[in-house]
């Protein structure tokens, strides 16, 4: 049986936040908050291992008391369990402090039930750095595999995993020990519409939620804004560019015009 | 810690089928001018197996320096060797600043060294400048979805580390001349010691353009409407020989596959002629084509921020203008193509 927990997390929908031209800052309400894409297809893969060999899935996030919701979606998916660690002292971590405090929580969940694979997306939307699967990987000191596309083989007896890891112009085949640690590509699956009974479930579902002083040999120097070595300096709307010309007349004419435009690069055309 | 100690301007050097990788020459470029400003040494780091050859080209690419780990265990990328080699390197020579290619295996390297260090590490950087006097690296990227630009400081560890996308630095002209100093180094790594193993390599090479190669990059948004609707960029796309980009939007909606995808969370392309065709233009979505040499939006909407973006603009419906220009290619091209042709046996004759 497969002890799988995916670290997940809630994020602003970056597609439609909009900034606040004046300070350049965001405003968070203007954006409904979701499960992290990516975190998704972790949280499938892993119920869909567990329904192959076996195992309970969990799910782990780190957040503010609203991110209960991002866990209810993940219970929606096929998850069992929901943990999520909450207090001020986590607020302002950077990847590396953030690594730091979802490794302690990992720890914990361990001594209940000891954990053979931890699933992460490929980054979030809008953190945007896929830096904190890996991270949660040399803390546990487990093998990272990232940007796996295709979970192979899960062999817990002889105690190995065999993926399909995503390259730039192709893939390779990568067999590691058990535990390990996998962040996921998108492709990886299609996400199954939630059963009734999971939606149920779901609604009823109260995650644990642990706070810094739940955790175990915490060192709290390393977490939050504290632990964190990077730093926002200054944020600034992305420079404007002075703007192309337009074409005029009516479509047949504009057409014409960018025809001659882009019949000039007479090298491409031969 | 000590910052004193810490001297230096280092790029990951990434070997890719033989080679050094484009981006690790353009982190280089790159680092060049950040060595130079700071007053101090550009240096390469290289792994892998039968690569100390690979040395004389960073040279010539500007580096002064190279530290190279060459032996058999390290013949596929692997995280645990190649963290091992490089974290021993950086507790040796102590770098001030580390650059890595925002690829897969740069992420991944520079993640898990950030972490054993431990250290501050800011990906996907666009923009990197250095303080002259203090050596804080100022490292910037769009974030949040690409809403916004920020500079990230990473002011009490060294090294100060970052991923850097590929395209968007300039590597130096080559220097065929300009040699340095190559520095041997060795870790005992035991082959039975390492977690994870390489049983193959698929190379997925397709009949398609490349879209990080290719000349021509035809790329569509939300507003061709629908899934069919865009099938008008693969056909535009087809009729000029080019390969077709996508926004992030319209891979979200599945409307293509995500290796399409131009901007930051995709590819970074610089084609000879980029088409933003129903692409409204987040930032996001910019940085990942900006430095194309001709950019042509086609866009509904008059204020869509694509305008800013690009050299030449058409203000109207894709679903109409497409099919139009489309026509006229197929018309046109083979005129333009006898023509060249023509000249060339003038030219012969």
């Amino acid at each position: 049986m497969l002890h799988i927990v995916a670290c997940i997390k809630q994020v602003p929908d970056t597609k439609i936040i909009k900034m606040n031209p004046k300070t350049n800052t965001m405003d968070r309400a203007s954006a409904p908050a979701i499960l992290n894409p990516y975190d998704a297809h972790a949280v499938e893969e892993a119920v869909r291992l567990k329904k192959k060999y076996g195992g309970t899935v969990s799910v782990l996030t780190m957040g503010p008391p609203p991110a209960v919701k991002a866990i209810k979606k993940c219970i929606e998916l096929g998850a069992d369990e929901g943990y999520m660690i909450s207090d001020r002292a986590f607020a302002g971590a950077d990847t590396l402090a953030t690594s730091y405090a979802l490794t302690k929580a990992l720890e914990k969940i361990a001594k209940h039930q000891p954990i053979d694979l931890v699933i992460c997306g490929k980054m979030t939307i809008d953190g945007d750095t896929g830096q904190v699967g890996p991270g949660i990987a040399r803390r546990l000191n487990i093998p990272p595999l990232t940007g796996v596309k295709k979970v192979v083989e899960i062999n817990k007896e002889k105690g190995y995993a065999i993926v399909q890891r995503k390259l730039e112009d192709g893939y390779e085949v990568v067999k590691s020990t058990l535990p390990c640690l996998f962040t996921v590509e998108k492709e990886i699956n299609d996400i199954s519409f939630a059963p009734l009974p999971n939606m149920i479930k779901a609604a009823r579902y109260q995650p644990t939620i642990w706070t810094a002083d739940d955790l175990e040999n915490v060192d709290r120097k390393q977490l939050g804004l504290k632990g964190s070595p990077t730093i926002v300096s200054k944020v600034w709307a992305p420079p404007k560019p002075e703007g192309g010309q337009l074409l005029e007349g009516t479509a047949q004419e504009q057409v014409n015009k960018l025809l001659s435009i882009i019949f000039e690069k007479k090298e491409l055309f031969q | 810690m000590n910052f004193d100690d810490y001297r230096g301007i280092w790029v990951y050097l990434e070997v890719k089928d033989g080679k050094i990788a484009p981006v690790s020459l353009e982190l280089l470029g790159a680092g060049r001018k950040l060595a130079d400003k700071r007053g101090t040494e550009l240096a390469g780091v290289l792994i892998g197996s039968n690569v100390k050859p690979l040395a004389s080209t960073a040279f010539v690419y500007g580096a002064d320096v190279v530290y190279v780990y060459d032996d058999p265990i390290f013949e596929h990328y692997r995280t645990e060797p190649y963290m091992r080699a490089l974290h021993d390197c950086c507790q040796k020579h102590k770098p001030e600043v580390l650059l890595y290619g925002a690829t897969p295996t740069g992420k991944d390297l520079a993640s898990a060294i950030a972490t054993d260090l431990p250290t501050g590490l800011t990906a996907d950087t666009t923009m990197l400048d250095i303080e002259e006097d203090t050596g804080l690296l100022l490292a910037s990227r769009p974030a949040f979805g690409g809403n916004i630009m920020a500079t990230i400081l990473c002011k009490k560890y060294r090294p100060q580390m970052a991923t850097v996308r590929p395209k968007v630095m300039k590597a130096l002209s080559p220097q065929p001349n300009r040699t340095g100093k190559i520095v041997e180094e060795h870790i005992s790594l035991r082959e039975e010691e390492m977690r994870t193993k390489v049983l193959e390599v698929v190379r997925e090479t397709t009949k398609k353009v490349r879209i990080d190669e290719a000349d021509i990059v035809v790329a569509g948004g939300k507003g061709m409407g629908s899934k069919e609707g865009f099938q008008l960029i693969h056909q535009l796309a087809d009729a000029l020989g080019g390969a077709v980009g996508a926004s992030r939007d319209v891979v979200e909606a599945g409307w293509i596959d995500h290796h399409h995808q131009v901007g930051q969370t995709g590819v970074t392309v610089t084609p000879k002629i980029y088409f933003a065709i129903g692409i409204s233009g987040a930032i996001q979505h910019v940085v990942g084509m900006q430095n194309s040499e001709l950019i042509i939006a086609i866009n509904k909407d008059p204020n869509a921020p694509i305008f800013q973006s690009c050299h030449y603009g058409i203000v109207g419906d894709a679903l109409e203008i497409v099919p139009l220009l489309i026509e006229r290619i197929k018309e046109e091209l083979p005129n333009i193509k006898t023509a060249s042709k023509l000249k060339e046996e003038i030219h012969h004759a």
